[in-house]
């Protein structure tokens, strides 16, 4: 599920469903600028941990998918953080960050975008350095707020996507990565 | 990575071509297997249910016909694209991954005579029906738009042999209007002198056997999109519908804006089967390299040529948007501003005769049955390429009796000039002995 936190002239918040006609004229409203690319590769490249929070058992959930391809197809330990499951992927599922066997050096979120808040505040507690909102999500202040305490954000990009963008996978698949280099490709 | 935007002949030569993580090599490495191998069982069942990337077997993917689509998708400003066996296949699978029995198309009438074909014998077999609209005007598309039923317009950027130039905005603004996809074959154009996704088109095919390749060497096609068009907006339910046989995902929820290219990859390409060899993708990707050199020589050699027979006593008519005298000259500055390409009628007086014996007395243009070559192409689509078509069909694609549609090739200008001039004055004389 797509959410997204829109600020109303009135100053108030609300939530709605990404693909709906209302998310769709915010997002050409949409003021904050999250990393280039050329960053968001530095933030992948100086990751050794990644925590899924939101993280799902159910295989068709987009969680599920990218925490395949992290477990299967990037260098990084993963952890995922759902208080309702046990086990994802064969690893235990944990309840919390701070229940993680170490700091994560990115959380990356599958929760509705009025959560994000509280996910940048428990990131902040546990010392983790960047966040990292999955596509479909976007919540602006919660992006400021997350900055203004030091964060890296990352927001409405899916980790999977710009890993695989970096290091082959999005190019297997005849996808435009933007990757012009002389250099050998990155494995 | 340098954060750069490069320019479009850095990415014809670069784009899709990292060095080889691998090897290193610097030149495209031709992936000739059919399969390839996984690290382990958990490893084969992530890349089959789509968890992961990877390759399993080159009718779904290939690590050389990647850096030809990657290639492609740079310049054409899309997403990404799928590469396919020929023009022809790259046309069907897009039709395939969107309309169904009762669905219906509308098209221009002025299509390549295969198009028409595809869509007027063997997708009617199939219960689609489709309206083929004898008009340049963006409303005559919109008025046979049936609410509800049509999935798809179709048009291709320049037409041949017409020389036609679609008014990309215009129908890509019907389209929006009634939430389907525009669907633009930009073949004769290529990225180098026309992106119709700049101007609103949501799906491009080409091709690739043309100019892309450019050497008349090789078949190929491809399918580029743009990942603006909302999947998910209910005309088209088996992008939301759960799909069993990939563990109960959906494409437009797990994928997004990958869920079209993902699905053609995935199903179409899967069930279809019509996958760009390595051989031919490294030939088409080695073409592309000096495409934006060529197109430009391709559109200066045609403006000479359109230009010496537009004034020459022994031709009626010369198609070619270029010219202030064809009726899309303004469409042609706007769409295609450094020229509309190379591929172009006219029509010698003395019709059908004249237009037989010239295309016998050429010498250095070839007589047969293609378009962007390296080398002049001639040949008489009446009696050829479009022979399928009934008089009716022929009338509504421009096509008349006497109409000799041209190639132009990158050879020295007056050559072909002075071959077209010695090859009219041969047929004139042997009419008329």
């Amino acid at each position: 599920m797509s959410t997204e936190t829109v600020t109303l002239a009135n100053g108030l918040t609300c939530e709605l469903p990404a693909d709906s006609p209302l998310a769709k004229l915010w997002k050409s409203q949409r003021t904050w600028v999250g990393p280039s690319a050329k960053e968001r590769l530095a933030i992948l490249r100086n990751a050794k941990s990644v925590a899924i929070v939101g993280a799902s058992p159910n295989p068709a959930r987009s969680s599920y998918f990218v925490g395949t391809y992290l477990k299967q197809s990037s260098p990084y330990r993963v952890y995922f953080v759902n208080p309702n499951a046990t086990e994802i992927l064969g690893q235990p599922a944990y309840p919390d960050l701070q229940s993680l066997p170490e700091v994560p050096d990115i959380v990356d979120v599958f929760r509705r975008a009025s959560d994000i808040p509280s996910v940048m505040d428990d990131a902040i507690a546990v010392g983790a350095p960047a966040v990292w909102v999955q596509l479909g999500i976007w919540n602006e202040e919660a992006a400021r707020y997350g900055e203004s305490k030091g964060l890296t954000v990352v927001m409405d990009r899916c980790i999977k996507v710009e890993h695989a963008r970096f290091h082959g996978g999005l190019h297997l698949m005849g996808f435009d990565t933007g990757v012009i280099s002389s250099k050998r490709q990155a494995r | 990575m340098a954060d750069r935007d490069y320019g479009f002949r850095t990415r014809a030569l670069h784009a899709g071509n990292v060095p080889d993580s691998a090897t290193g090599a610097r030149a495209l490495p031709i992936y000739q297997s059919s399969a390839f191998v996984f690290d382990d069982a958990q490893d084969a069942a992530a890349r089959f249910a789509l968890q992961k990337y990877g390759n399993i077997y080159s009718r779904l993917a290939n690590p050389t016909v990647a850096s030809f689509e990657e290639r492609i998708a740079s310049l054409e400003g899309g997403l990404g694209a799928v590469a396919t066996a020929s023009g022809l296949s790259a046309q069907f699978i897009t039709f395939a991954s969107l309309v169904g029995a009762g669905d219906h198309v509308v098209a221009s009438s002025n299509l390549y005579g295969g198009s028409i074909t595809q869509l007027d014998v063997t997708l009617r077999r199939f219960g689609v029906e489709t309206t083929f609209v004898a008009s340049d005007q963006a409303d005559d598309y919109a008025a046979a738009i049936i609410p509800g039923r049509t999935k798809v317009l179709f048009a291709e950027t320049i037409a041949n042999p017409s020389g036609d130039i679609a008014d990309l905005e215009a129908l890509a603004d019907v389209a929006r209007a009634h939430e389907i996809p525009f669907i633009v074959d930009s073949t004769i154009a290529t990225p180098y002198l026309c992106r119709p996704i700049e101007w609103g088109a949501d799906v491009v095919t080409h091709s690739a056997t043309k100019f892309l390749g450019g050497h008349g060497t090789t078949l190929g096609g491809v399918v580029v999109e743009s990942g603006r068009f909302d999947w998910s907006n209910h005309n088209f339910p088996l992008f939301e519908d759960t799909v069993p046989h990939y563990g109960g995902i959906t494409w437009h929820g797990n994928f997004g804006e990958y869920a079209f290219l993902t699905r053609l990859r995935a199903e179409q390409l899967r069930d279809i089967g019509p996958a760009l060899a390595p051989h031919s993708a490294f030939l088409l990707a080695q073409g592309v390299e000096t495409l934006p050199y060529r197109m430009q020589a391709h559109v200066d050699n045609a403006r000479a040529v359109a230009e010496w027979l537009e004034q020459d006593a022994r031709i009626e008519t010369v198609r070619w948007a270029g010219l202030p005298s064809h009726r899309h000259h303004d469409r042609a500055a706007k769409y295609t501003p450094a020229g509309p390409s190379s591929v172009f009628s006219f029509d010698v007086r003395g019709g059908r005769a004249v237009g037989e014996k010239l295309i016998e007395n050429v010498q250095l243009a070839s007589h047969l049955a293609n378009i962007g070559d390296a080398k002049t192409l001639i040949i008489h689509p009446a009696s050829t390429t479009h022979a399928q078509l009934t008089e009716q069909q022929l009338a509504d694609s421009g096509i008349g009796p006497g109409l000799v549609r041209l190639s132009v090739g990158i050879e020295d200008v007056d050559d072909i000039i002075y071959d077209l001039d010695q090859a009219l004055s041969a047929a004139l004389s042997e009419v008329d002995a």
